[in-house]
């Protein structure tokens, strides 16, 4: 990868586009903690004006979290579409241009349509037209690697899956849709944040040089399947969350004054007559409950293998190795995180409280994941999974993410 | 002959009533349920209560015990006079007025706002077969109607501009339901004669019931427990 000016604000890109989704996440997280995921009935208008357009004194309550969100989302699908341009290069320009064709040809058509508002056809039509002439200017770059162009396009269909899930779960008025637009955020940080770390020059160094000791295949293989158990707890706490039942379990570290709570009709009426909450949730069910529990203990389970990790690394690698030291970072988020988590329930799922916990999860998943990515780039072994193949050797073709 | 229809008709209005009368009785608190909270409000909304407190209105009861609020119905009944007239709620200083409603299904259920504010209406039943809705209703909007097919208890309405924002309707698949008023009084109307069993379901303090006998007319009284 050539070291130019380009590339190193290609890279500063890079990261701002990780840290733009990171907050978009964090707004996402205010909406759901909030209630406010239907506090905008259409899509993609908003009280049926055009997204941009919708006046800012109508921004109020329930609406001000769930628009903030929708326009932090178009800044980032904005970004992605930038990035992915950039990374592609030249031959992205016929994308571009396409791209834009079509859109002009959407406004065109809806301005036949008595429906559309005149600031959604001139917002197409703008677009479309804006499109058009930047891709015979821009880009006209080589692409930065066939490899890395690639993930900037899967970057790019991401993105537009996650905006298209987040409009049908307004839409389709489907409450199940948001633990998927939920979990599919946190896998689309990772990969915002995978390209950003290997787009810096940090990484091509650390390509260049062979550590002295490569991390054994079997600690490689605990750190993937400890970051698959994050994300597997983040899928599990987007579900609880988008049941918007409240908390389904009051209390800790008991659960409803049991070790493990009763789930019968008739104590499931009482904990539902007991809730003195002004939120007035959904009804709590004995599912419910056991995904609340099997949450609690997926946090003991990740809590063990991220420790896990940090002493196998320890042990293989030395403490003070750099992998060792990103490994006790990434204990330390793993403790603030179950103590959110805890936080979560005795504030009664207060709303900054449980978005606290939606962002360090997040954190937590991108750390893992940074760190399984890193060492299996430094064991010259770009898939830490059996089922890649042998061990190549450093600097093979095909090891160059 | 004119003069035979309308002694036909006397008759079966007679023969009607006769058969048909209502059931009353009033509800009673017992005991001290856990005391109200006060909603957060955001300003725009506080303003609208000029000054008053928005509190939960979980136990709604006046002075002489009287809890309002409570669903009253003739279970496992059939018919009653179906009912095309809407049920209407009205927003109002970002509350729905009332809190608890009855209907029958297919009736219409209409929302009004009275705020000089938008709401979104979104109602989230629970029964398969009945639909959830999300609209938007801005400032002197057109009140919406919104209607159930099948039978569900405390169906929720909400508003997710104003998340403290509920009402509930109970949708029955008949016409013998009512809800007690401020004084915990209420008046099932237009019961034929026979045997029924009344049940009285308080969404906080929980249900009871009676079996009862309509012979013209019935009343029965109950007392739920604050839990
Ligand atoms: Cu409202």
């Amino acid at each position: 990868m050539p070291q130019t000016a380009e590339h190193l604000w290609l890279h500063r890109f890079a990261v701002l586009t990780a840290l733009a989704t990171l907050l978009l996440i964090g707004i996402g997280g205010l909406v759901t903690s909030h209630g406010a995921g239907m506090a905008v009935p259409d899509w993609p208008n908003s009280y049926g004006y055009n997204m941009f357009t919708f006046p800012v004194s109508m921004w109020v309550g329930g609406i001000l979290y769930e628009h903030s969100h929708r326009l932090a989302g178009s800044v980032v699908g904005f970004m992605t579409l930038v990035l992915a341009l950039w990374m592609n290069g030249r031959p992205a320009a016929k994308w571009l241009r396409w791209g834009s064709v079509v859109v002009l040809a959407l406004g065109l058509v809806a301005s036949t349509s008595a429906k559309v508002k005149l600031d959604n056809v001139l917002f197409l039509v703008g677009t479309g037209v804006a499109g058009f002439g930047i891709s015979f200017v821009w880009p006209r770059h080589e692409a930065v690697s066939p490899r890395l162009a690639r993930f900037g396009l899967l970057a790019l269909v991401l993105v537009i899956v996650q905006g298209v899930l987040g409009g049908l779960r307004v839409t389709a008025l489907a409450d199940w849709l948001g633990i998927f637009h939920g979990t599919l955020a946190q896998c689309f940080l990772v990969l915002m944040c995978a390209i950003a770390l290997v787009t810096s020059d940090w990484w091509a160094r650390l390509k260049a040089e062979s550590p002295p000791v490569a991390v054994p295949a079997k600690v490689r293989r605990f750190l993937l399947i400890t970051t698959l158990l994050i994300l597997g707890q983040l899928a599990l706490g987007a579900s609880m969350r988008h049941q918007h039942a409240g908390l389904a379990v009051p209390d800790f570290p008991l659960a409803h004054g049991k070790v493990w709570p009763a789930t019968d009709t008739i104590s499931l009426e009482t904990y539902n007559r007991s809730r003195n909450d002004h939120r007035e949730f959904k009804p709590i069910t004995a599912r419910q409950i056991h995904l609340h529990m099997a949450h609690r203990i997926g946090a003991l389970v990740v809590f063990g293998h991220v420790l896990g990790c940090l002493l196998k690394l320890r042990r293989t690698m030395g403490a003070a190795h750099p992998v060792a030291k990103a490994a006790g970072v990434w204990f330390g988020l793993i403790c603030v995180q179950f103590g959110l988590g805890i936080w979560t329930v005795l504030s009664n799922k207060a709303a900054d409280i449980a978005t606290l916990h939606v962002l360090v999860g997040a954190a937590s998943l991108v750390t893992g994941a940074l760190l399984t990515l890193l060492t299996a780039a430094w064991s010259g072994h770009s898939c830490p999974l059996p089922a890649c193949g042998q061990e190549r050797p450093p600097h093979a073709p095909g090891a160059g993410l | 002959m004119k003069s035979l229809i309308l002694t036909l008709t006397a008759v079966a209005i007679v023969a009607g009533s006769a058969s048909a009368g209502d059931v009353t009785g009033k509800i009673t608190l017992k005991g001290t349920p856990a005391p109200e909270k006060e909603i957060p409000v955001d300003p725009t909304c506080g303003k609208l209560q000029a000054g008053k407190k928005v509190m939960t209105r979980f136990y709604v009861s006046d002075a002489t015990g009287g809890l309002a609020d409570c669903v009253v119905y003739l279970e496992g009944a059939k018919g009653g006079a179906a009912s095309d007239k809407a049920v209407v709620i009205d927003q109002k200083g970002c509350e729905y007025l009332p809190y608890i409603n009855s209907a029958q299904t297919g009736q219409p259920i209409r929302v009004l706002n009275s705020d000089p504010l938008m709401h979104n209406v979104h109602p989230t039943p629970a029964v398969d077969g009945n639909k959830e809705d999300n609209k938007a209703q801005m400032a002197g909007g057109k009140p919406l109607d919104f209607a159930f097919t099948k039978a569900e208890k405390f169906l929720r309405f909400k508003c997710d501009v104003h998340p403290w924002m509920f009402a509930y309707v109970s949708v029955f698949d008949h016409g013998f339901h009512a809800v007690t008023g401020k004084d915990g009084s209420f008046k099932i109307t237009g019961v034929p004669d026979g045997k029924y069993k009344l049940v009285v379901e308080h969404r906080k303090g929980g249900k009871v019931e009676k079996e009862i006998e309509v012979k013209g007319s019935a009343k029965a009284d109950f007392t739920i427990e604050a839990k």
